[in-house]
């Protein structure tokens, strides 16, 4: 036991560091391309010697905020997603199943119906108002999935996933009657949210989502070990002197917590928080201790890697990275799923 | 830990006798409630007619009678394409819900809704004066190619869980096909025509269109029923029906054909209406258990009558709009699954 345990540590280190190279290694990629390539030397220059050409602003106000938004979020939705999986017992969660994004992609619908599509990139104002809907939605439609649920003090995963799912087609109908109702160009703008993308960048949303992302994902995996306990039957866990209860809400509201501050920036990108856990528990196995920070690892480098391919691949436009993530992510997930039993 | 799960098994398919009743009650009373609505939606339009035309056209039809023909043309289409789609969806959930004994399983994770819509993009991209006609048989095209994909995915993957594998692979099937048609959609400029399919509807029918669609139903709902007793089985687990020398290959291939057929008939005329197959097979199983030779002609019915009350209300809330009739299904629909998940909590 004590063995496989120190394997299991030793494999852990290697495969965080190999996720960490890989890491710096798409940063550096990604800095440097985008609609204007700058070469390193010119990097080094405009921010530590003389600024050519005032490549500096380019640099630090658009895609150095823009990339490690994109690892940030990359790390909380891949996490919240693997909370899911394991709190729903089903493989097929994703932060999407507790009403997250279709509350979210309603609330930012309805405020574009209704304000008329001035809000998208431009003002002051218009900066925090955004996430501001999109998280409030975000979360109102997770606590209400959470008390539609609830019955006898008790959150059972089945009911769980049922009254997500209702939620989200009621959320998800709304959503298309508004947007029948918009002319085409608000209509490609919100279609362009919900797809995903990281629209909007500045340090100031970096600065909030990391403030979350800090408290919530030491806790996450502080609580790993509940984790691991809750694919066992709920009389087995509560005799192992679990209080089931209190530790699945508290899973529950850090799982939301991140999805809602990662959604409210990104827009819907959920099929990033199915497939990263997956990832991860394929090559680590099923302890969360070990799993759930490589799946914060792949989740920001698979994130990175789609936001900079959905940059540069079409130089006229720029592909929500949602979509990237899928045309990407889905294919290697495919071949996972092949290749293990 | 195996036993306690065959206990439970066991425990699922002894449901209360009242379940029961309420099967038969669904099934021996449902045609009415089917003919009452029928008569309700052909009454139903931009200008409504009597129920005495309505009577007259069917029986007495008199072609210089313009009522008579908006009737014919127009209305009638329409109301048996709604049976069609909702009966058709709601079976191959039922079907797909049973097979994969996962509550988040709909048609559309086996790939059909993604691979049509995905073949739908490429012909409005780059054939855009393509006709209605050849859109049907490209979308089955589609739906056959989405399905394709997911079942050699599983097919190539040896060992572990074939149910998990199937519905993860469709997930990941449908996410890439999706993923690129919402590509094409924004790179074409075409993502606003897309979406009035993608929001699923069947005002548009013509008459001429459902001769391809209707023998497509029915044949996929005679496989369906074939097949529910082994899909009851397998709903117990797949060891389960190995042990009970099911031939599981067999029931995953037959199953899957029935899904294609209806769905791919389905999203052909209608689009994509999600909501039906997702939850009307829930709602089934909640009033008449576990007993899939029951909640697969059931559903059919309760999935038939939804929409097309759904798409009568879709007629008059904007009126003369129309509004998605997948948007008025689950803003009927998610209350009353709401409550009957409440009720009756996560079974599968």
């Amino acid at each position: 036991m004590e063995k496989r345990l120190a394997t299991d540590k030793r494999k852990f280190s290697m495969l965080c560091t190999i996720l960490l190279v890989l890491l710096i290694v798409l940063f550096f990629a990604s800095i440097r391309t985008g609609t204007m390539n700058i070469p390193f030397p010119q990097i080094w220059s405009a921010f530590f010697g003389s600024d050519v050409g005032n490549q500096r602003m380019t640099l630090f106000e658009f895609r150095l905020p823009r990339i490690v938004l994109a690892m940030l979020i990359g790390a909380g939705i891949a996490v919240s997603g693997g909370i899911l999986q394991s709190i729903s017992r089903n493989p097929l969660a994703d932060p999407g199943i507790i009403g997250v994004n279709a509350g979210a992609s309603f609330s930012v619908v309805l405020y574009t119906f209704f304000f008329k599509g001035t809000a998208f990139l431009a003002g002051v104002v218009s900066i925090f108002v955004m996430p501001f809907f999109a998280l409030t939605g975000a979360f109102l439609s997770a606590i209400l999935v959470y008390l539609l649920a609830k019955k006898g003090g008790s959150v059972a995963p089945g009911r769980l996933v049922l009254t997500g799912i209702g939620l989200n087609a009621a959320f998800n109908a709304a959503t298309t009657v508004l947007q029948m109702k918009m002319d085409p160009q608000d209509f490609t703008k919100t279609l362009t949210w919900i797809s995903g993308s990281i629209w909007a960048t500045n340090w100031d949303y970096v600065l909030v989502t990391l403030a979350w992302l800090v408290v919530l994902l030491p806790f996450a995996i502080y609580k790993a070990r509940y984790l691991n306990i809750m694919r066992l039957d709920e009389p087995v866990i509560t005799g192992l002197g679990v209080p089931l209860e209190k530790e699945r809400l508290k899973l529950l509201g850090t799982a939301v917590g991140l999805a809602g501050c990662c959604v409210a920036v990104g827009g819907g990108i959920t099929f990033l928080g199915l497939i990263a856990p997956h990832i991860a528990r394929g090559i680590m196995g099923t302890k969360h201790e070990f799993s759930l920070p490589l799946t914060a690892l792949i989740g920001a480098n698979i994130l990175l890697l789609a936001d900079t391919v959905g940059r540069v691949v079409i130089p006229s436009m720029e592909l929500p990275v949602g979509i990237v993530i899928s045309i990407l992510g889905a294919p290697y997930f495919i071949y996972l799923l092949i290749r293990t039993a | 830990m195996a036993k306690a799960h065959t206990s439970k098994a066991v425990h699922r398919v002894q449901d209360q006798p009242y379940k029961k009743r309420l099967a038969y009650f669904i099934l021996g009373f449902g045609w009415i409630f089917i003919i009452l609505a029928v008569a309700g939606s052909i009454q139903l339009g931009a200008s409504n007619v009597g129920y005495t035309t309505v009577w007259k056209s069917l029986f007495f039809y008199d072609a210089n009678n313009s009522a008579h023909v908006v009737i014919h043309e127009l209305r009638l289409p329409r109301a048996i394409a709604a049976l069609c789609v909702g009966a058709g969806l709601a079976v191959s959930g039922s079907v797909m819900q049973g097979m994969t004994r996962n509550p988040l399983a709909s048609p559309s994770i086996l790939g059909v809704t993604s691979g049509s819509l995905f073949l739908m993009a490429i012909a409005y991209a780059f054939f855009p004066g393509i006709s209605y006609k050849s859109l049907i048989f490209i979308s089955f095209a589609g739906a056959g190619l989405g399905a394709a994909l997911v079942f050699l995915i599983t097919a190539l993957s040896r060992g572990g869980n074939t149910t998990v594998k199937l519905a993860l692979a469709g997930s990941a099937v449908t996410s890439l096909l999706s993923a690129l048609s919402t590509a094409i959609g924004l790179r074409f400029n075409i993502s606003k025509d897309l979406s009035y399919w993608y929001a699923g509807g069947v005002s548009s029918v013509q008459s001429s269109q459902l001769k391809y669609v209707i023998p497509a139903i029915i044949a996929g709902v005679i496989i369906a029923i074939a097949i529910s007793r082994a899909v009851t089985i397998l709903s117990l687990g797949e060891e389960i029906a190995k042990g009970l020398g099911q031939n599981t290959v067999f029931v995953y291939i037959a199953g899957i054909v029935a899904v294609l057929l209806l769905t791919g008939a389905a999203v052909s005329i209608a689009g994509m209406i999600g909501f039906v197959g997702l939850v009307i097979p829930h709602i089934t199983r909640f009033l008449v258990g576990s007993d899939y030779s029951l909640i697969i002609p059931c559903s059919a019915i309760l999935g038939a009558l939804l929409l097309i009350i759904a798409d009568d209300a879709a007629k008059m809330i904007n009126a003369p709009f129309e509004t998605p009739v997948g948007a008025v299904t689950a803003i009927i629909g998610v209350p009353f699954f709401l409550y009957l998940a409440r009720r009756e909590g996560g079974g599968l």
